[in-house]
């Protein structure tokens, strides 16, 4: 049996990829430190609130009340991190064609669905890996939306008069506040899941994010 | 499904694939030596990224409180440096129907109203005009005098809450041309300073978001008398800013130079707040 090492994720897409873990970590943090001065928003079903953003008990533990001054200094320093780290990450993705493992293909969501089926264990038939399977490219992409949207939805909070056209365009300023709010949880639920996934997928796969290569066994070397 | 789907590297929609690209870093080699090559780099990998983190965190923790605040306190000015080069003195904030006002208007914060006031006694004091020794001093009955000018605007609150007021009064800008020499907003000091009667409570403006269209000193609200609650007789509204600029019972407005003092840029928050 033998192996060779060869490289999955490149260095730029890795250093972008750890850097953009503490921002958006700051930017979530700081923008929960604005968000505890007008908590105004839950989670609704048929008109019945199932889920209020957020308990007191939330607040209390986190240490989060009284510190919004606080937060919108955070907030507006790290925005700037946060815009050019993922802007330099859509670029490069872009300008090194590796946007072509990530971005879905014909049949992705069929294929997707697939995938689904195979991790909650109800088919046995395993869907195409690839670098990303067709969840993951979904999904990852999804998630670059999300960045975008929450830079555009911020802007149109962060200076609704000079930017007032492109405030309207997001249904007002209560609308853009929202959506920005909504983009956060939706970041909360894919950080969730994107940990549980990277357990479950052991440490080979981990590793690599780190180290950028992975060790492919090849039977008598031929593939 | 073909082995090639399985691993990786071979997946044919990889990148690497597409671009015809070699992403080998070794040769065909024993599993053990691909294991020696993949630990080095593993522990180089977690170690620069183990350091980094801890820099991270440690180094902030480490900067004096000082530090950071003064840090953070120049990213405010930065960022008003860029946003204030944007500003535009003829974009207006987006008007609404008058069935759009919220109503009761939100009562939020009493800084510098506290007191009774003697709405005869009231008198509006302005420094800083050019060729006068000492304040001007204006009557209601003065203010009201002045061209009118009236808008339906949202409202917006440092807390992330908003509200539809009518207000009604006059332009800032019509009270500058009427007192003062003035002709252009370049003519004038960069800054306005602006506090209560009792100093309670005191903002400082720059001099183009004062002088826009829609920056009014207010005596109307929501088609009614201003309430002592809103700021009677006479406040500053405007949606270039955060209400905490929006100065509720004027006693005092200054022209200068030198960047006024404010309330709340004093507790930490953006002396700018414009929007």
């Amino acid at each position: 049996m033998s192996a060779r090492v060869e490289e999955k994720h490149r260095a730029p897409i890795r250093w972008m990829h750890w850097i953009n873990f503490p921002l958006l970590a700051m930017m979530m943090w700081s923008g929960l430190l604005i968000y505890w001065a007008n908590p105004v928003y839950s989670l609704r079903l048929f008109g019945r609130e199932i889920f209020y953003f957020f308990p007191a008990g939330f607040y209390s533990f986190l240490g989060i009340p009284y510190r919004l001054a606080e937060g919108m200094q955070l907030h507006f320093f790290f925005m700037w991190l946060f815009a050019a780290n993922g802007i330099a990450y859509a670029a490069y993705l872009i300008l090194s064609g590796e946007y072509r493992s990530l971005l879905p293909t014909v049949g992705s969501f069929k294929r997707a669905f697939r995938v689904a089926l195979y991790e909650l264990h109800i088919s046995k038939q395993k869907p195409p890996q690839g670098k990303y399977n067709d969840a993951q490219r979904i999904v990852y992409t999804l998630v670059i939306l999300m960045g975008a949207g929450s830079i555009l939805t911020g802007i149109a909070i962060y200076k609704p008069l000079q930017a007032s056209v492109f405030t309207s365009l997001l249904g007002g300023y209560e609308w853009a506040r929202w959506e920005h709010f909504w983009l956060m949880i939706g970041f909360a639920a894919f950080f969730a899941v994107h940990v549980v996934q990277v357990a479950l997928a052991g440490w080979r796969n981990f590793q690599s994010m780190i180290t950028g290569v992975e060790i492919i066994t090849t039977e008598g070397g031929q593939e | 499904m073909s082995e090639n789907d399985t691993k990786w590297p071979g997946g044919r929609g990889n990148s690497a694939n597409v671009l015809n690209e070699r992403r080998s870093i070794s040769e065909e080699m024993s599993d053990a030596g691909a294991r020696k090559i993949l630990g080095s780099r593993s522990r180089r990998g977690f170690l620069l990224g183990g350091a980094a983190a801890l820099a991270g965190v440690f180094g902030w923790r480490w900067l004096p409180e000082a530090t950071k605040v003064g840090f953070l306190q120049r990213v405010f000015r930065f960022n008003e440096s860029v946003t204030s080069a944007l500003f535009s003195p003829t974009r207006l904030a987006p008007e609404f129907p008058a069935d759009k006002v919220s109503r009761p208007a939100r009562v939020n914060g009493m800084l510098g109203i506290e007191s009774e006031i003697d709405l005869a006694e009231w008198r509006l004091n302005i420094g800083g005009i050019p060729g006068r020794a000492s304040d001007l001093v204006l009557t209601m009955d003065d203010i009201r005098h002045l061209p009118r000018a009236e808008h339906i605007t949202e409202f917006k609150c440092i807390e992330g809450w908003s509200t539809i007021v009518q207000w009604k009064g006059t332009k800032f800008s019509d009270l500058v041309a009427a007192v003062t020499p003035w002709k252009t907003v370049e003519e004038m000091p960069s800054y306005v300073s602006l506090a209560t009667p009792d100093g309670g409570y005191y903002v400082g403006w720059d001099t183009p978001s004062i002088m826009h269209p829609q920056t009014l000193l207010v005596y109307e609200m929501n088609g009614e008398m201003l309430t002592s609650n809103h700021g009677a007789p006479l406040r500053l509204a405007s949606p270039t800013k955060y209400g905490i600029k929006q100065l509720k019972r004027i006693g005092r407005i200054d022209f200068t130079n030198e960047r006024p003092e404010d309330y709340w840029a004093k507790e930490g928050y953006d002396w700018y707040s414009g929007l």
